[in-house]
């Protein structure tokens, strides 16, 4: 039987690989766009898994709110890096690094 | 039932709407023609509707089943938003237009976040709040790349929003445990099953998960590090705004969400924010001491002066939400200032940001340099300025609230700090003499700026203009 704690386990394992990937990550940008989707996406398991497990329907509203503010975050983030790209030729992480912080 | 709902947000209403119809009307007409243009209505209108909300009575009315709440507090942090938003779009047309990165989206992103702020502080529920946030968001990762020809302008648009978007995926998965754990999403209903005391492990877990969100929204240590690369990389004027609106929109929303949804279990969030804050005025104070560009030296001010608002909050008391009110009214009228200073600092008609081209700037224009003085001086908290008050109201709030050491750390940290700010003053006096001064200023509207922020630093000791009753009543609204 597979119940709640097993839905809440894999999100919890999904969101820790994205904060990995997203920390860990020296090679390219895109990666980095997945590993923030990947967080996303952990936190809709949970919601839905709530939801269900509750029988109300909010957390499913809150994820379909969740999945639209993700496609535009994600057309944002593509939007930034293409600028970027244009003016450096490049989108490995390691070379962001014009400042240093 | 809709109508009444619709009449409550109608502010927020009338400035989306704006936003998409003067979207539309650009992109159909005359395009950054119209860029000028659009940047005064787009100042106009928000001090319309911040005169508006100023008016609008002081009951506290809720809209779509307690999701939406417009009380004292929203409309005092939400008049705070709109005109600091106002006043830096006015300060923003003339340089950014020199500098030909005056688009037609700049004021429409700008409105757009505004409606996200007003959102965000207003909020009464886990979604609305998500979403508000998220409005604000995107529309400054945008309008922190504006410059998208320049290398650093892109560069800090994207760290902000890898940054940015790990905070918020850290506020979700809080706000999905706080959802599990509570059944609801209403913070009404989050406050009841946390209960009084003590909450259970999952609240816990979700609350903390929330707070790290929302200190990488204040920017708030450890969790700063984007702060600095981002003021330095995007246009001055676009740091101008992150300084001010969005600052206050965060905390008032960090305020929120730990009053109404965690009101009840104060001793469980209290230690952590007290921690959030005594790191951020001694790393601010510290990191500032040797930075050479004041955009970054503007940064770690902000991050310090975050430090002493949420020690307010750490105070876990009706007073500690008035002082935190009041800290950030003042320190948003400094920074106005401080950006319209460093908003007119060019030379050969380029923008500098380097400390050092501030050597001997009084013999340049003594006014200027004068009203500089006296906000450097007000950051500081010297006495007898508005700034000083500032820090003497949070810090009261944190005595009183139990939390003495935190108090001597702001005292401690408001001496580390007061270093930089005074090097700057020393720099402008008594530097050496330099062949490359800074060209006079010819704008009379950063003029104009500046020395009104600096006159109200000095006439505001008298009563703080009244912002001190208004800002009680405020927080009565929000802490019962």
């Amino acid at each position: 039987m597979i119940g709640l704690e097993h839905y809440l386990t894999v999100a919890a394992a999904l969101f820790v690989i994205g904060i990995f990937g997203l920390f860990l990550n020296r090679k390219n940008v895109i990666i980095l766009l997945m590993s923030i989707e990947l967080m996303l996406l952990a936190v809709n398991i949970n919601l839905v898994a709530f939801s269900s497990f509750l029988g109300d329907l909010v957390g499913q509203v809150f994820t379909l709110f969740v999945l639209t503010v993700a496609a535009a975050e994600a057309a944002i983030g593509l939007a930034i890096l293409v600028c970027f790209f244009r003016n450096r030729g490049t989108i490995a992480v390691e070379d962001v690094n014009v400042m240093k912080g | 039932m809709i109508q009444s709902d619709l009449a409550v947000i109608l502010p927020e209403i009338v400035i989306a709407v704006y936003a998409m119809l003067a979207l539309i009307g650009a992109v159909y007409t005359a395009k950054d023609g119209l860029a000028s243009l659009l940047v005064w209505t787009t100042a106009g209108l928000f001090t319309l509707v911040a005169l508006w909300i100023a008016t609008s009575g002081s009951t506290t009315t809720e809209a779509f089943g307690g999701m939406f709440i417009n009380d004292g507090f929203a409309r005092f942090s939400k008049v705070m938003i709109l005109i600091s938003a106002a006043a830096v779009l006015v300060m923003s047309q003339e340089y950014m237009a020199r500098r030909g990165i005056l688009r037609f989206e700049y004021p429409i992103l700008i409105a757009l976040s505004a409606v996200g702020m007003m959102m965000m502080v207003s909020a009464g529920d886990l979604m609305s709040l998500y979403m508000g946030l998220e409005l604000q968001s995107l529309a400054l990762y945008v309008v922190a790349s504006l410059r998208r020809d320049s290398a650093i302008s892109t560069e800090a648009g994207l760290k902000y929003f890898v940054l940015g978007a790990l905070s918020s995926g850290l506020l979700l998965y809080g706000a999905s445990l706080t959802y599990g754990f509570a059944g609801t999403t209403l913070f009404s209903g989050i406050i009841e099953a946390a209960g009084e005391g003590q909450a259970s492990l999952g609240l816990l877990f979700g609350l903390v998960f929330m707070a790290a969100g929302l200190a990488f929204k204040v920017s708030a240590v450890p969790f700063h590090m984007w702060t600095p690369d981002v003021y330095e990389g995007s246009p001055t004027p676009v740091t101008a705004f992150f300084a001010t609106a969005p600052k206050v929109a965060a905390m008032a929303m960090f305020a929120r969400l730990m009053f109404e949804a965690f009101g009840g279990v104060v001793g469980d969030w209290q230690q952590v924010v007290a921690m959030l804050s005594v790191l951020s005025m001694f790393l601010g104070a510290v990191a500032a001491i040797g930075q050479t560009n004041i955009k970054r030296l503007m940064a770690y001010s902000s991050i310090a002066h975050m430090g002493y608002a949420l020690m307010g909050l750490a105070a876990g008391t009706q007073f500690g939400v008035q002082a935190l009110l009041i800290y950030m009214a003042i320190y948003v009228t400094m920074n106005v200032g401080t950006f319209a200073f460093i908003l007119s600092m060019e030379r050969d008609g380029q923008p500098v940001t380097d400390i050092a081209s501030l050597n001997m700037f009084s013999k340049v224009e003594p006014g200027r340099a004068l009203a500089m003085l006296v906000l450097l001086f007000s950051l500081a908290g010297v006495p007898p300025l508005v700034g000083f008050f500032g820090k003497l109201y949070v810090l009261r709030a944190a005595y009183e609230g139990g939390l003495a050491w935190l108090a001597i750390a702001g005292v401690i940290a408001s001496v580390i700090g007061a270093f930089y700010y005074l090097r700057i003053v020393f720099f402008m006096y008594f530097g050496e003499e330099r062949d490359d001064t800074l060209d006079a200023g010819t704008s009379p509207v950063l003029y104009g700026f500046l020395s009104l922020s600096a006159i109200a630093m000095v006439v505001g000791v008298i009563n703080l203009f009244g912002i001190e009753g208004a800002a009680a009543a405020a927080a009565a609204t929000l802490v019962p």
